[in-house]
């Protein structure tokens, strides 16, 4: 074996080790950056975790959206319109498509006293688009 | 008349792209000159008969002419006639039939600018080109068709086009976008050609390099512009989502960056063939993967469009049958293409080996993060989940950092080895700018971020040793050089950007009267009155802001009355240094109104800096020597038949 090809076996080893370092550190990282979803009956019967943060979604219940006194705290209602519903708590800016009676999407964590903390509120972005996620639901909902 | 006269030139398209494949392929097989020559003449109808189905459609837009499907969804009477003509492109259908004439336009490029190209090359090149597009305008025409008619109930009035999509940034991001994509198809199509002649020389590199910069100089301006269009308008201050249709423009874009440098060493010191060539057909095959990302519907994005099973499986028709093909014929023959290698301690060589790896590395965690929740809805029965923003940032970014280390080298670097005394003294430098990187942010934005002092001592460095070696060459400079340094010194301003922007920008959401203000950083944000204002097709709430009393700013909050789409118009205060940034929520309660402000320092440099790559490697491609050695290598390749 020349030096030349020792050489050359050392550095491919060593890309070789430091690319398998990087993509396990990406695996690890991808690990604790998942978000899960879940449908409003999936947050009523306990198949979500509490307090990790999952996504969840439905349609935004006419008449549930309250905003506090001061500041920007709201409240809505996440619903599938087939009798499961839970609410929301945000506390920031909703987005310019959010609108009663619409699909939205919450990032956030589920309280153990049932309430969904969001700190981030998905809207649709035109009247064609439905969020994959509740696909379904639209479906189930105008044959 | 005029839709079906669209409709007919695009089957002429199809039937010219076929024309091209047989011509191409049969003269670079028997060596005729005259087949070559025939697809030459037939790229030259391909691109006439796809421009005027392009024009066609782009006139039944100004026409109004609802009784086509794709206008009356995608049109309106109201729409400025300049928002009519980019609503051409504005949803599937229209944008594939760019995406087919984008094809042609390349290919013409290919025809008539290689006449020096040795005759079997040509003729597969081409053969190539022709096939992808006989793939591209088949799609078009079975499934996605913009001419159909909507007969006999013609609507009177269009559906509108997506208001996000009124503004000029959307009007040129994605043809950009598609030139760049499809740039890469004739990288793509230099590299089957060197694996069916067999013949992989630096004439081969050099006769590559020059598509590879353009299409890379494209692409990187249609992603710039799409991240300052998602900027402003949008209307939240993001620049990027690391959404999967971002993703899957970016993944194809840092291959291309792995594809220029590795072409840099095979044709300087005939290194890497193999390796160019792989990277050259994946980058291509990447671009492929997004088109199908985008318009299968089957990913989670403000991007995807409308969902159709059917395109979807034709669409992984092609890419199986694109990328598989390339695949197996690389597997085949790249066996009986030899490199060169003898390179030793900090060589030329082994810095470009390590630039391919992090990138090739980048591109795999990118590809893992926007696959993965796709993978998993596959085989968890529709479970849904989604990949947060943090992972990509907890990866990407200090792959980038550790290139960044890299490549401030790269001037200095020499080919075969490097002396250790010039690493050593820029070594220096690297000390120099690393106390200036400590120091500035705390005097600018006084508080520190490790992060940010690593980039910004880094892009310093960058700077540092591609100036020195600038000036040394000074007598001696070629566009080739020159193409380097900027598109370094672009790369060193845009982390800057990224790394500045990201950790000192600052926010507040608040809830204002009229009357109200709110203080961000040094100066007070007043909320003077709300307003309403008229434009053509919507009507908007206008807020009066007047920051530290003095400048007025005024964000708006659209509602399009035909979609009932509202939209956040922000109001910026553009600067080199910093941008000030106000966005006009919804109102709440009977006065108040939801408001945020945000002040992002340097979050200029990112497009800058891409613009300033995009340039370099577009002024790479004028040096001299590619003209000069044409003719050569020509004579060269001629007497080696």
């Amino acid at each position: 074996m020349n030096a030349l090809r020792r050489r050359r076996i050392l550095i491919l080893t060593f890309l070789f080790c430091g690319g398998s370092v990087t993509v396990a550190l990406a695996i690890l990282a991808l690990q604790q950056n998942l978000n899960h979803f879940y449908l409003p009956t999936e947050i009523l019967d306990g198949t979500a975790p509490i307090e990790r943060q999952i996504r969840a979604g439905g349609m935004v219940v006419q008449g549930s959206v309250k905003h506090n006194e001061v500041g920007l705290g709201t409240t809505f209602e996440l619903s599938d319109l087939k009798g499961s519903t839970f609410s929301v708590q945000y506390e920031g800016l909703l987005p310019s498509l959010f609108r009663e009676g619409q699909g939205a999407i919450v990032v956030g964590q589920l309280e153990s006293h049932g309430a969904f903390v969001a700190h981030q509120v998905l809207a649709k972005h035109d009247e064609n688009y439905v969020p994959p996620e509740l696909q379904e639901l639209h479906e189930a909902n105008d044959p | 008349m005029i839709p079906e006269l669209g409709h007919f030139a695009a089957i002429l398209g199809l039937a010219s792209a076929i024309g091209i494949v047989a011509t191409g392929f049969w003269g670079a097989l028997n060596h005729q000159d005259s087949w070559v020559e025939m697809s030459i003449r037939l790229a030259k109808l391909q691109f006439g008969v796809l421009a005027i189905a392009f024009l066609l459609l782009i006139l039944c837009f100004l026409q109004d002419d609802f009784s086509v499907l794709y206008v009356a969804n995608n049109s309106n009477t109201e729409l400025p006639w300049y928002y009519k003509v980019s609503g051409t492109w504005g949803a599937h259908e229209g944008s594939f039939l760019l995406w087919t004439f984008v094809t042609a336009c390349w290919t013409l490029a290919v025809a008539l600018r290689s006449k020096n190209l040795p005759l079997d090359l040509h003729g597969y090149v081409l053969g190539t080109l022709g096939l992808l597009n006989v793939a591209f305008l088949l799609f078009l025409l079975v499934s996605s068709n913009p001419f159909d008619r909507l007969v006999p109930n013609v609507p009177i009035q269009g559906a509108d086009l997506n208001p996000i999509l009124q503004d000029p940034g959307q009007v040129i991001h994605p043809p950009m976008l598609y030139i760049g994509y499809i740039g890469f198809a004739v990288a793509f199509s230099f590299g089957i050609a060197a694996l069916c002649t067999g013949k992989l020389d630096s004439a081969w590199a050099r006769w590559t390099r020059p598509w590879v910069n353009m299409a890379w100089g494209f692409l990187t301006i249609g992603i710039a512009l799409g991240s300052w269009w998602a900027y402003y308008e949008l209307g939240w201050g993001g620049w990027w989502f690391w959404d999967p249709v971002e993703n899957a423009s970016f993944m194809p874009w840092l291959a291309g960056i792995a594809l220029i440098h590795s072409l840099a060493a095979t044709e300087k010191r005939g290194a890497f063939k193999n390796w160019t060539i792989l990277l050259a057909l994946v980058t291509f095959s990447m671009c492929l993967v997004g088109a199908f990302l985008v318009r299968s519907g089957v990913l989670t994005s403000v991007h995807a469009f409308a969902v159709d099973p059917q395109r979807g499986l034709f669409l992984l028709g092609i890419l199986i049958a694109v990328v598989g093909g390339a695949l197996y014929l690389y597997f085949v023959r790249a066996s009986t293409i030899r490199s060169r290698i003898q390179y030793w301690g900090m060589s030329r060589e082994l810095l470009l080996l390590i630039n391919n790896a992090l990138l090739v590395i980048a591109v795999i965690t990118i590809m893992l993060g926007t696959l993965y929740p796709i993978g998993y809805e596959w085989f968890n029965d529709g479970d849904k989940l989604s990949v947060g923003g943090p992972y990509f940032n907890r990866i990407f970014l200090p792959l980038m950092l550790v290139l960044a280390f890299f490549l401030a080298l790269a001037p200095i670097s020499q080919w075969k080895n490097t002396p250790i005394v010039l690493v050593k003294k820029s070594s220096i430098l690297l000390a120099g700018s690393a106390v200036v990187a400590l120091v500035l942010p705390w005097a600018l934005w006084s508080s520190l971020n490790f992060g940010v002092a690593c980039a910004v001592a880094l892009a310093l460095w960058i700077v540092a040793t591609h100036c020195k070696s600038f000036w040394r060459q000074r007598n001696s400079l070629t566009l080739g050089f020159v193409g380097m340094v900027v598109a370094h010194v672009g790369f060193a301003i845009a982390i800057s950007g990224v790394a500045v922007t990201s950790a000192y920008s600052n926010e507040r959401d608040a809830r204002l009267q009229p009357g109200e203000s709110l203080v961000l950083n040094d100066k007070t944000y007043e909320l003077v009155d709300v307003g309403q204002t008229n434009g053509q097709n919507y009507i908007a709430d206008r807020a009066h802001f007047s920051v530290n009393g003095s400048k007025s700013m005024y964000p708006e909050r659209r509602n399009y009355r035909l979609r009932q789409t509202i939209t956040t118009e922000a109001a910026i205060a553009p600067g080199l240094f910093r941008d000030l940034y106000i966005s006009l929520g919804e109102p709440i309660g009977n006065r108040s109104w939801g408001v945020r402000v945000q002040e992002k320092p340097l979050v200029r440099w990112i497009w800058f800096g891409a613009f300033v790559m995009a340039i370099a490697a577009m002024v790479a491609c004028l040096d001299k020597r590619y003209k000069r050695l044409a003719k050569r290598d020509a004579i060269k390749a001629a007497v080696s038949e």
